[in-house]
Order: structure tokens, then C-alpha cells, then sequence
């Protein structure tokens, strides 16, 4: 690890005017900033450590029925907040769904949404990345990609957005607002991570010395609480990241979708919002085939990267399942294990 | 850049300089304070060897620097038994044999108080084991693991009058 001056300043603006230097980063709760600097890919000369900044660690509900996550909240906080959980269940799964308990306890919804991929290529620096040394190729193109992006994908970069949290909030249309250099702005969610493009790699759109310090839900996102599931593939039922997910949310009269919300994980380097699947299950009766088709419709524009193809059949039918997991409702409680495959009738075990 | 920092660890006030910004709290712990219970296994927040409470809450003491701990209070392995009486999670991993080499086995106690304080898991043994799937034992002593927690909820539970 490089050397590097800690900083700990006392507000937002401070935290803004010191970050705004070059060689600058912000430090929240660690667990991706401190791991990438272990392994030599990031090398910041000043740490700014913005954890202990005031009002960035609460929960509002606002007057619109809207509410407000300081992005300094940790993980298992929200996941755990009871008025949080039962109007956004599938954030809350996904969230439990993450990481270890140590470390939902340290990372913050701020940093959530700033995570680097995990390619091992961009984790190595004697490798190939455009994303990290733009300019220097892919090494993951003709290397180990069968966990690699499906969807949105381009020669330059194939890498994928990890984040569980950041899937059901992309399918309730989450706003983050924004603190930098040049004063205050929001914008969606879809917009914070921008896919490759011919040349560039994509990667977050902010602008050096910018800090999200919120994120807000809108109010109609609520009215999916009684059927909302978030469910994860993994190559282990516990502590990994997904090699594809799917977030249904759906809202029903009678048997008919009036309303739905989905979002694939691990499949791109952004939250996969599949608007047009969302559009397709509008008017229609909540049934296996029907989910099938909408499934199909929200993969429609996968291919393969590499040696992939086999993640275009799982996150459809990954989909498929959180979609009629989220029509049967949501569970009381969230699961055992949460988000898992294995866990889709209540008291079965994974273990028997 | 030198530091100064001021923490509670296990109880204790402590003043500690800090020639180098990028120590960790597990450095700091061992090679500073000389508490060598917490262990180093990964040192990447994968493994769970690290685990100590911060403010009470369950932690890799791996992936945070020293600098940023400064005016918190921290619980280590050293912080859980009074005088020559076991914490009764450490009482319950030797009753039921919760180790073999016994490298993860601090980092397994401290995740198994936090998790117990947490108050998630209840008596469930599976969201136990999802509860302590921060914690890598490559001696595979799950089983000795689980029902150590187990138990130990039991105790806690029956101690304060309650049943989950």
C-alpha cells in the first residue's frame, strides 16, 4: 500500500474542497477502498474520511412520502430499520443477501454504489483493463469470463456492476443526490454507472471531488411491498458475489399485474432495468408463463461475452422464479437465507 | 503524517501515535497494543480471523485503519472473560468442541457475540449459520461451531427471561 495523508473533516464542504485535490479519495466504510489499495489498484496520496460527517447517517421519511438514506447509513442499518424493511422488503433481502454480517456492518449505501467491479483483470494491475488503465485493452476478453457481462457489454469492457443493494434500487427508479466542486445535483440511479461505450469502459459518472451523500426512494416505490423478492445465483449459498440476480416487484388486483418493477444483477456493468418486460406484464394475469415470456423479453438483447452464454439461460430463469416468488407475496420475515434459490418454501433447509 | 489517537479497547483508555496513516486496527491491536488474540488470516475481509466489536457492532478489523477508530470503543477477545470466568460464548465453543487448530477460533467467538447481540437469529440453527458465514474455519469445525451458538443463545435467552 502507498503512503497517504488522513484527513477527517468536519462537513460536507470541507470534505468536498479536500477530495477536489488531485491524488484525493474519499473513505467510507472501507471494505472496497482499503482491499483495492492491499492490492495496489488504488493509491490515493489523501484519504478523506467522510464516515463521521453530521446528518449523513440518517433515515427520513420526507412529507411526500418519499424517503431519504444519508449515504453514510451502513448496510445492516438498513436492512434492519423495521419501517424500511416492510415498505421495501426486496432492498432489504438484497441487502442481507451481501457481503458478510462484518461486513454489512462497516460498508455504507454510499459506498455500495461506488464499488469497483470485481474483475479479477481490473484487480490485478500487471493485467490488462480499460477500465482501470483506460487505453491498455481487456485481458478478460480472451481470459476467465464465464462470470462477465451479458448485457450492455462492448470490447472495451466486460466486466460487471457486483452490487446486490443497487438492483431492487434500480428497478424503484432510486435518485442520488449528489455534493462536488461545483455544487449540488441529482440524478438517477440508471445514470450513476455508465455502460462501455466503442472506446471508453464506462465506470461512475461522477466527476473528481463529487460525494453522493443520499439516496432517495420516490413514494409510489412502496406500493410494491406486498410482492417484492430478490433472488441471487451464486457458487455458494452464502458470502459471494452473484453470478446472476433478479429483483420482481410487483403490484396485483385480483390475479392481474397492475404494476411491475425488475432488475437483473451481474449481468452488465450497470443494474439492469428491464423496462420492457416491465411494460409486457401491465394488464396481464400472474402466471408461469407469463413470467417465462417476460423473462424472455427482459434477456431478449443478451449475448455472450465469452464463455457466458450459459448466464442468458440462468438470469432467465433466475427472473422467471423472483417473479413468481414475488406473485405468491412477500414472506414475513426475510429468509433464512436470504435471496437464496434454496430457500423457496419457507422452513425447507439447505443443509438437509 | 503522524497521528494520535485516543480509543477505548477492552475497557481501557489508550493514547496511541500513529507514525504510519496506514495501519490497520488489526495492526494497530497486535503490534502496537500487543493484543495478539485477534488474528490475521486473509487480511482482505474474507476469512473473519479479524473480527472484533467496534461500538459494539461485529467488524473486520483488517479493512479499517487505525486513524479512523480514533474516540470508539473496541471489544476483543481479550475484553470478553471476567477475571478467571469465561464469556459464555467462549464456555460454549469449548463445551461443544467449536474448534480444531484453533487459528479462527477468536475471530468465530467475537462474530458469535456480535451475532448474539444482533438478535436476528434467534434459535434457528440455518440463519445461525448464515449469521456466522463471515467467519472461514478451514478445520471445518461448523457443526462444534453451530451448536457452541446455539447454545450459547440458549443460555443468553434463559438468562434474560426470554425465549425466542
Amino acid at each position: 500500500m502507498n503512503r497517504f495523508d488522513y484527513i477527517r473533516p468536519g462537513s460536507v464542504a470541507e470534505a468536498v474542497a479536500a477530495a477536489s485535490e488531485p491524488g484525493a479519495a474519499y473513505l467510507a466504510g472501507g471494505t472496497n477502498l482499503l482491499d483495492l489499495m492491499k492490492i495496489g489498484v488504488a493509491a490515493p496520496d489523501k484519504v478523506i474520511d467522510i464516515t463521521r460527517l453530521p446528518g449523513l447517517d440518517r433515515i427520513d421519511w420526507l412529507e411526500d412520502a418519499s424517503v431519504r438514506i444519508g449515504a453514510m447509513v451502513r448496510n445492516a442499518e438498513l436492512a434492519r430499520n423495521t419501517a424500511f424493511s416492510a415498505a421495501f422488503p426486496a432492498i432489504s433481502e438484497a441487502l442481507l443477501s451481501g457481503a458478510s454480517p462484518q461486513l454489512r456492518n462497516a460498508a455504507t449505501v454510499g459506498g455500495n454504489l461506488m464499488q469497483e467491479t470485481r474483475c479479477a483483470y481490473f484487480q490485478d494491475p500487471l493485467s490488462r483493463c480499460n477500465r482501470r488503465a483506460p487505453g491498455s485493452g481487456c485481458d478478460a476478453l480472451e481470459g476467465h469470463n464465464r462470470s462477465h457481462a451479458v448485457l450492455g457489454w462492448t470490447p472495451s469492457c466486460i466486466a460487471t456492476h457486483p452490487s446486490d443493494f443497487c438492483v431492487p434500487l434500480a428497478a424503484l427508479g432510486a435518485i442520488v443526490e449528489i455534493e462536488g466542486p461545483d455544487g449540488s445535483r441529482e440524478i438517477d440511479l440508471a445514470a450513476l454507472h455508465e455502460l462501455p461505450g466503442s472506446e471508453s469502459a464506462g465506470g461512475i459518472a461522477l466527476k473528481h471531488g463529487e460525494m453522493i451523500t443520499a439516496l432517495r426512494l420516490p413514494a409510489e416505490a412502496t406500493s410494491f411491498a406486498g410482492h417484492s423478492r430478490y433472488l441471487k445465483l451464486r457458487e455458494r449459498t452464502s458470502f459471494a458475489f452473484a453470478l446472476v440476480s433478479a429483483a420482481a416487484m410487483l403490484s396485483m388486483e385480483q390475479g392481474t399485474i397492475t404494476e411491475a418493477r425488475i432488475a437483473l444483477g451481474a449481468v452488465a456493468a450497470r443494474p439492469w432495468h428491464a423496462t420492457d418486460a416491465e411494460t409486457f406484464l401491465k394488464g396481464k394475469k400472474a402466471e408461469a408463463e407469463v413470467f417465462a415470456e417476460a423473462a424472455g423479453i427482459a434477456l431478449k438483447e443478451a449475448s455472450p461475452s465469452g464463455d457466458n452464454a450459459f448466464k442468458i439461460t440462468l438470469a432467465t430463469r433466475v427472473l422467471t422464479r423472483a417473479l413468481t416468488l414475488a406473485a405468491k407475496g412477500t414472506p414475513d420475515r426475510v429468509p433464512a437465507l436470504p435471496a437464496s434459490v434454496f430457500m423457496s418454501s419457507e422452513g425447507a433447509t439447505a443443509n438437509a | 503524517m503522524t497521528l494520535s489517537i485516543s480509543l477505548s479497547v477492552n475497557g481501557e483508555s489508550l493514547n496511541v501515535p500513529l507514525e504510519d496513516t496506514r495501519t490497520t486496527l488489526l495492526d494497530l491491536l497486535r503490534e502496537h497494543i500487543g493484543l495478539t488474540g485477534t488474528k490475521k488470516g486473509c487480511d482482505r475481509g474474507q476469512c473473519g480471523a479479524c473480527t472484533v466489536l467496534l461500538d459494539g457492532k461485529r467488524i473486520n478489523a483488517c479493512l479499517t485503519l487505525a486513524a479512523s477508530v480514533d474516540g470508539t470503543d473496541v471489544t476483543t477477545i481479550e475484553g470478553l472473560a471476567q477475571g478467571d470466568t469465561l464469556h459464555p460464548v467462549q464456555a460454549a465453543f469449548i463445551e461443544h468442541d467449536g474448534f480444531q487448530c484453533g487459528y479462527c477460533t477468536t475471530g468465530q467467538i467475537m462474530s458469535a457475540v456480535g451475532l448474539l447481540s444482533e438478535g436476528d437469529a434467534g434459535a434457528d440453527p440455518e440463519r445461525i449459520r448464515e449469521g456466522m458465514s463471515g467467519n472461514i474455519c478451514r478445520c471445518a469445525a461448523y457443526p462444534g461451531i453451530t451448536a457452541a451458538v446455539l447454545d450459547a443463545e440458549r443460555r443468553q435467552s434463559e438468562s434474560e427471561g426470554t425465549s425466542v
